[in-house]
């Protein structure tokens, strides 16, 4: 997985070693050990990479509580990302569609998307009756405004052209809606995503620090919180690559939603 | 500054025989004031033209004179500020009256307008398909059967953006003619391409209008390109968009590249030159660009 990237041949995708950046990895990891060994400024609390992996095996390979986690944190982020698509994208489609609905309601957007999700925190904690919804509702705020501008901009921005000629050529207007502005704007609902699903994680990872017993992010906390810094980088890791698992879960939704794009 | 346009000349018996289809275009002195925020601009003043069913016309001017603006007009997709446009003697547009777009005029954009998440035999058998003029099935087949006569049927299942430019403007203009439109209006299709294409195009247009005998009204701010494929070319002045010109183009046809080196066709542009030359003078003093 890494070091290895795709070869961009139209033929066909084969696989093929990235040789620069296998070396790079080998480069980070060789600077990481040296620094722990002859301790760089501030590094001595900081266990090497062998330590790590022991640590890993040893303790969390089959710790069920540790794959827990994982789940955990999954389902948080699938629940508040799939339910921000399933509102901001119907959401961004009437603002961006119906003038009326645009004025009525896009200054209540445009005033509560600049709240980073964390500021959420407090309140979402106040509001929801249980931990696991307060964190359900910030994971489900982040990626929704993205969603819901992204929508709208693209709907905005359809090329009246496209409109025009559906127009001339005998479509209706649910036909137009079904058929030309959904599919225009599936590429920014694919944006959208992307970025959704990162701002998902940033979240779930922060919200479960404050105010969580189990997932990655508090498993990372509870390393800091034990000073057990092999705990911790094992949360890191896991965090990064559990985001990067649901990204090519995303991306790969995303090819198959725009075959056109290749 | 009105200047009422006289009727092309199409190779005669082409023309009667368009003419039981229709699409004889007429324009009644049309005009079009835009005012965005009070500050009230005369895009086009008093604008007549007629184009003959089958007839194919070249509209020429500079930039922002408002040449697709009176197309848009034509096609339904623009209000008109005053005068009328008819098609075959029925009122087609008017101020105060809804826009009426419909499959009867087809326009292909300066910039392409397939349907990116279409595959090309769904792009060009849409029209007929949304009309129920024909099933799925049968519009795919006549798609499929033009786009043979086009030589495009190797792209069938490609996505527009699998192909060049070049061909999914004959793409385009095969989708126009699917829905057997009475008039094909064509917004500088062939604009943003290089020389090599362009000529490849102008062949690939002339044949595709040779076979179907449509009207054609044909924008562009290129003199040449007007001269050697209309019938009729009429020359805008700049803003107000007005008819400044009619030039009768007494070419053959079929027209082959090389009648671009004839002596018939230098000196219509020639003189087609010479008197849009005191326009081009004028847009010039006045700042415009000029690209006629």
């Amino acid at each position: 997985m890494l070091g290895l990237v795709p070869l961009r041949s139209p033929a066909r995708c084969r696989w093929r070693i990235n040789w620069r950046g296998a070396v790079t990895v080998a480069g980070f990891v060789l600077l990481w050990e040296l620094l722990v060994r002859f301790g760089g400024a501030g590094l001595e609390g900081i266990p090497t990479l062998a330590q790590v992996c022991r640590a890993f095996w040893d303790k969390y390979l089959t710790n069920a509580q540790y794959w827990q986690s994982w789940l955990v944190s999954f389902e948080r982020v699938a629940y508040g990302f799939a339910l921000a698509q399933l509102l901001g994208i119907p959401l961004g489609l009437l603002l961006g569609t119906r003038r009326i609905f645009h004025e009525v309601a896009y200054p209540v957007v445009e005033l509560l998307r600049p709240i980073p999700p964390l500021a959420w925190v407090p309140l979402s904690i106040l509001f929801w009756p249980t931990a696991e919804l307060s964190i359900i509702f910030i994971t489900f705020i982040g990626p929704f405004f993205i969603i819901i501008v992204n929508v709208h901009d693209a709907v905005r921005s359809l090329r009246k052209e496209h409109l025009w000629l559906a127009r001339s050529l005998g479509a209706t207007p649910s036909y137009i809606f079904r058929r030309i502005i959904l599919p225009a704007v599936i590429p920014s609902i694919a944006a959208g995503m992307t970025l959704g699903i990162a701002v998902s994680w940033n979240v779930v990872i922060a919200a479960e620090m404050i105010a969580s017993d189990v997932g990655l992010g508090r498993l990372t906390w509870e390393g800091y919180v034990s000073h057990t810094a092999t705990t911790v980088i094992i949360g890191m890791i896991s965090i990064g690559l559990a985001g990067y698992l649901s990204t090519l879960v995303v991306s790969y939704a995303e090819r198959k939603l725009m075959p056109w794009q290749k | 500054m009105m200047m009422a346009a006289a009727s092309p000349s199409a190779s005669p018996g082409a023309a009667a025989s368009a003419r039981s289809l229709g699409g004889r275009l007429s324009a009644r002195e049309v005009g079009k004031t835009y005012d965005p925020d009070g500050a009230c601009v005369e895009a086009l003043k008093d604008c007549s033209l007629e184009v003959d069913a089958g007839a194919f016309v070249a509209l020429v001017g500079p930039s922002g004179c408002g040449k697709t603006t009176l197309l848009n007009m034509i096609a339904g997709f623009d209000t008109l500020s005053r005068g009328e446009i008819y098609m075959d003697g029925r009122v087609l547009a008017a101020p105060e009256r809804r826009r009426r777009p419909g499959p009867d005029r087809v326009v292909v954009f300066q910039n392409g307008a397939l349907f990116p998440w279409k595959t090309v035999l769904e792009n060009v058998s849409y029209g007929p398909v949304r009309q129920r003029v024909l099933t799925r099935r049968e519009a795919q087949e006549k798609a499929v059967d033009l786009l043979r006569q086009c030589n495009l049927h190797d792209v069938v299942a490609a996505y527009p953006a699998q192909l060049s430019s070049g061909m999914q403007r004959r793409v385009e203009i095969v989708r126009a003619l699917m829905n057997e439109p009475k008039v094909l209006l064509l917004d500088e299709p062939f604009r943003a391409m290089d020389t090599v294409t362009k000529t490849a195009m102008h062949q690939h247009l002339l044949e595709m209008y040779r076979l179907s005998r449509k009207t054609v009204l044909f924008i562009t701010h290129d003199l040449e390109e007007a001269i050697y494929l209309a019938d009729t070319v009429i020359v805008m002045t700049t803003r107000p968009g007005t008819i400044k010109l009619v030039i009768n183009v007494k070419l053959e046809r079929p027209r082959q590249p090389k009648i671009l080196f004839s002596h018939e066709y230098l000196e219509l542009k020639r003189q087609a030159a010479e008197s849009i030359h005191e326009e081009a003078r004028k847009a010039f003093e006045r700042g415009e660009r000029e690209q006629a």
